[in-house]
């Protein structure tokens, strides 16, 4: 069958691409745009690997059809920070060391970003809970808890 | 496999009657799973989150009209819905994680027809009526008549459920969901209960309604009408335990046991009554 053309805007930036209609915006991501960042864990909406912003919400890249990403604003781990100026979030979790394989660690940045994005100054509870769709078998989550409350102090105490 | 996001109502019902085991998608949370391990495999998917009015929450004079495409986020954003209907909102935001939320929706939940989906119970709750379009028109019917079974629905071929309507709430008024799952977040309902209540000018009960989750191959109606007149005193709340309980026709499986999900409907359809009540008493 032919491949759909979508027009979408990833990480800023105005992309075209081919694609199935049964392919997700994970594979397509990771396969087509070598964004390989947002990783595959589940690919069932478990894990939150996959974690993307899409119009400002956020969402399992593996539970999306590439073809809906249509006119969509679409954020992905490479569009947070950059080499030489990490995001406070990613600041953070190399220095209160929020990781150990790291594999998940891309989702939980695009996550507490997300959450931090709509509430600077969440509470221990509300971290842990916005964060239960992102899986990490290593950390026990405390770090990773305690990176997101050191970089929310982070943000509020950076001026505008 | 085809994809089509029309942007009206009609084109989306042509589509589905002119594409043989067409399926719709609206947040995509149950459905793509289905097609990645091959339990669904549709000839196309009828995107249904383009057409006007269905990722939108309007209120009216008769009460809210949510779209069925609205995601479980966008409901618990909405201020006026969530003091409104504080349990269908509950419900909606119990349901996977906050990424599921951005996707997953009102329309969903309830078509996917799972016995434990979260918001149909709430739902049945409210006496919300669900507004269908197909080849043969237009039809309302209770929330409660659309599953049939686990995974069935009563939906004819080429029918879209297109929005929900909760209707007006008078003066103390308001609703309560509550679930079991063995953890906090990210799972099942071993079982489910909501109620919604109004109260009169005295504190007693004028109008009552529950339903029940998990505990049945559909969401279930409880009869209710012995709450009426009541101010919830232990003697009802026990009474609504046992009829919870005496309602559900539960199975045995890895999440609960026939006696423990029995048990546990009752316990929380009697907390979720005594959360209600005391919401309706400051919903004065």
């Amino acid at each position: 069958m032919a491949k759909s053309h979508v027009s979408t805007t990833v990480n800023g930036d105005p992309v075209e691409f081919l694609c199935d209609t049964a392919e997700t915006m994970l594979d397509v991501l990771r396969n087509t745009m070598g964004l390989t960042g947002t990783k595959e864990g589940c690919g069932t909406g478990d894990c939150g690997a996959c974690s993307i912003i899409v119009d400002g919400r956020l969402v399992c890249g593996c539970l999306m059809l590439a073809v809906e990403a249509t006119g969509k604003q679409v954020t992905t781990i490479e569009g947070i920070g950059a080499p030489d100026r990490l995001h406070p979030v990613q600041q953070a979790f190399l220095e209160d060391a929020a990781l150990q394989c790291g594999f998940c660690t891309p989702g939980f940045i695009v996550a507490a970003k997300a959450l931090l994005d709509r509430n600077p100054d969440p509470s221990e509870t509300e971290i842990r809970y916005w964060l239960a769709g992102n899986l990490c078998r290593c950390t026990g989550y405390d770090k990773i808890v305690r990176a997101v409350q050191h970089a929310a102090a982070e943000m509020k105490g950076q001026p505008a | 496999m085809q994809y089509q996001s029309p942007a009206s109502i009609d084109e989306a019902v042509a589509a589905l009657a002119s594409i043989g085991g067409a399926r719709v998608l609206a947040g995509g949370t149950d459905l793509l799973v289905q097609l990645r391990s091959g339990a669904a495999s549709p000839a196309a998917v009828i995107d249904i989150k383009n057409i006007a009015g269905l990722r939108t929450i309007s209120e009216t004079a008769d009460g809210f009209r949510i779209g069925a495409a609205v995601s479980g986020a966008e409901i618990t954003d909405h201020e006026a819905l969530v003091r409104a209907w504080p349990g269908v909102t509950e419900a909606a935001g119990l349901i996977g994680s906050t990424q599921v939320q951005g996707r997953a929706s009102l329309g969903g939940n309830v078509c996917n027809a799972s016995p434990a989906a979260d918001t149909t119970p709430a739902l049945i709750a409210a006496r919300a009526i669900a507004e269908i379009v197909g080849p043969g028109g237009k039809r309302s019917i209770p929330v409660e008549q659309i599953a049939t079974g686990p995974g069935k629905t009563s939906l004819a071929s080429g029918e879209i459920v297109v929005s929900f309507l909760l209707p007006k709430r008078p003066a103390s008024s308001a609703d309560a969901y509550l679930r079991l799952i063995p953890r906090t977040e990210m799972d099942i309902a071993v079982a489910g209960a909501a109620v919604s209540l109004t109260l009169a000018e005295d504190g007693t009960i004028a109008d009552a309604r529950v339903g029940i989750g998990a505990v049945a191959p559909t969401p279930l109606v409880l009869d209710a009408s012995f709450l009426v007149g009541t101010t919830l005193d232990e003697a009802v709340l026990a009474k609504l335990a046992e009829a919870a309980g005496a309602a559900a026709r539960p199975i045995d499986d890895k999440r609960g046991t026939i006696d423990y999900r029995r048990k546990v409907v009752g316990v929380l359809a009697k907390r979720a009554a005594l959360i209600a009540y005391e919401r309706a008493k400051g919903a004065r």
